[in-house]
């Protein structure tokens, strides 16, 4: 079997041929860097991906905070991955680089914060509900 | 008025700015930031996918970190930054930049100038379809926005016209959050964004791609009820017979970026294809102390190279603050084959400078030529979505009596 595949590890976008043969043994060709050998090994075998999105904030500045897995997790993975992310809901202050999830969906891979989201001002004034 | 002395202005607080600013305060000379919003950061704020950062700091940031980083390094210098404030005016004659603040208006005397004022999304009013002017119709940038910071979805129902790479991003990004993407429509025969936003935006999450595609008619009432699309020619003219209609409530617009020179373009020379001020290889314009760097010297694909300028500029905008005369950009590019934006312009062939080229077209393998002469081989392909870059330094081969240099892609086998 033979595929090309066009890989993401950065904006270049090298075109890469995979060639597998009937023993399982990998060949590639076209890639730039040792990046884009594992992203074409993986995308042949079991391909993996970065999640990025947001997560709701309570009490802050702003209402989400943005979040990536700090690694890649299977793209098979995804969807219930986005779903789970969907259901949280964590409290300001929130800095760069928390951990908001330590092993997402058993991948051994952490969610991480990836932007300061401070707590919220509230005025003396302001009436609690 | 308040009059303010300033060694460097610099006018915006994105990536460019932001890295200008800095870069000028470790000069050693007097530094300002100019920022119309509460916090700086620009675009990067909302940009909150990965891929920045690769070539600046050496690993995989999204756009907030990228942002949070450059933070990092502002805060470790005496730059003063100016949020809530907007320019209005730039007087070359005078030397002096007025401002607007919530403490009113402001004169600034400036030793010298950067701006970095980004770009801005092109409408899709610009595009003339005809058709009501619903709600429901955004563009790229401002759907981001809502998404990303405000915690708002635009619609239920969403197609994306122009394949750009915010338009990419943004059509997985509308789908992640549980928006129905009927699909991008582009009208070239290829996409606009790098091949890898095509593969991990829209292959991976099921999002059709139809090229040579557009948006020919908007129909709706109050809010936009579906759009028609159609089929076009080699000249981008719709083709009768192919028309579809496609109901959605949403329509989000990635036809492209106009770089934002207004407070110069009146009196610095100004490139009508990179539609940015012409600039040398210390990102001077063709006014002495003012300096420009980023999106709005010509769009660009990657932060990190817009960063790279920012430095640049900040640092002979110091020197020329310094009273330190830079030597003349004597040698001047002269577009050839299969070069579109390209920068610098211009060049002093005094040090090595990194330019960048965006290919007109595809090209399978190419060769770099300067005068004639090979000076880098692609052995890969070449596309419009991706500015080549390479340090010049073949200072050799420049004659003295021909400062009109050609530079040129060519094709090869």
């Amino acid at each position: 079997m033979s595929k090309r595949i066009v890989c993401v590890a950065c904006p270049i976008g090298c075109e890469i041929d995979v060639q597998v043969a009937e023993n399982g043994e990998l060949k590639i060709s076209g890639n730039r860097c040792k990046r884009g050998y594992e992203y074409a090994k993986d995308e042949v075998t079991d391909p993996k991906r970065v999640l990025t999105m947001s997560v709701k904030v309570e009490d802050g500045e702003i209402e989400l905070v943005s979040v990536k897995t700090d690694g890649v997790i299977p793209k098979k993975l995804i969807p219930q991955a986005i779903e789970f992310l969907k259901t949280l809901k964590i409290s300001a202050p929130v800095n760069a680089g928390d951990v908001l999830v330590e092993d997402l969906l058993g991948t051994g891979v952490k969610v991480v914060a990836t932007r300061t989201v401070p707590k919220r001002y509230h005025s003396k004034l302001e009436i609690q509900a | 008025m308040k009059r303010e002395k300033v060694d460097v202005l610099v006018i915006g607080g994105g990536a460019a700015g932001m890295a200008a600013a800095v870069q000028a305060a470790n000069e050693g000379v007097k530094t300002v930031l100019i920022e119309r919003e509460k916090k700086t950061g620009g675009v990067l704020n909302q940009c909150i996918h990965n891929g920045f950062g690769l070539h600046v700091y050496r690993k995989e940031l999204t756009g907030p970190e990228f942002m949070e980083e450059l933070w990092k390094e502002l805060a470790e210098t005496d730059v003063l930054v100016q949020s809530n404030e907007t320019i209005l005016q730039v007087l070359p004659k005078e030397k002096e930049v007025i401002a607007q603040s919530s403490e009113g208006m402001k004169i600034y005397e400036v030793g010298s100038l950067v701006l970095t004022t980004g770009a801005r999304e092109r409408p899709l009013n610009s595009l003339m379809i005809p058709g009501t002017r619903v709600s429901g119709v955004f563009t790229a940038g401002v759907a981001q926005k809502m998404v990303n910071i405000y915690n708002r979805l635009p619609g239920k129902r969403v197609l994306i016209i122009g394949s750009g790479d915010i338009g990419l991003i943004m059509a997985r990004r509308l789908k992640i959050e549980g928006m129905d993407v009927v699909g991008v429509v582009e009208i070239r025969p290829e996409p606009g964004g790098l091949m890898r936003n095509v593969v991990q935006c829209l292959e991976d999450f099921d999002i059709p791609l139809l090229l040579s595609h557009t948006v020919t008619e908007i129909h709706g009432r109050e809010r936009l009820e579906g759009v028609t699309i159609a089929r076009v020619d080699e000249s981008f003219n719709p083709i009768q017979g192919t028309e579809k209609f496609i109901p959605v409530d949403t329509l989000v617009a990635s036809v492209g970026l106009i770089p934002q020179n207004e407070l110069i373009e009146d009196f610095v020379e100004m490139d009508y294809i990179n539609r940015g001020p012409v600039v040398d290889e210390f990102m001077r314009t063709s006014v002495d102390w003012i300096f420009a760097a980023g999106n709005n010297v010509a769009i660009h694909d990657l932060v990190d190279f817009v960063y790279e300028e920012g430095k640049i500029a900040g640092k002979y905008a110091a020197k020329v603050a310094k009273g330190e005369k830079l030597p003349e950009a004597v040698y001047r590019f002269n577009r050839g084959k299969n070069v579109g934006v390209m920068l610098p312009q211009k060049f002093t062939a005094t040090q090595p400078f990194r330019m960048y080229i965006r290919p007109k077209k595809t090209l399978e393998k190419a060769e770099l030529r300067i005068s004639k002469e090979s000076i880098r081989k692609y052995t890969w392909k070449l596309r419009p979505s991706q500015m080549i870059d390479f340090i010049f330094r073949e200072f050799e081969s420049l004659e003295p009596e021909n400062r009109v240099i050609e530079i040129e892609v060519i094709e090869i086998e």
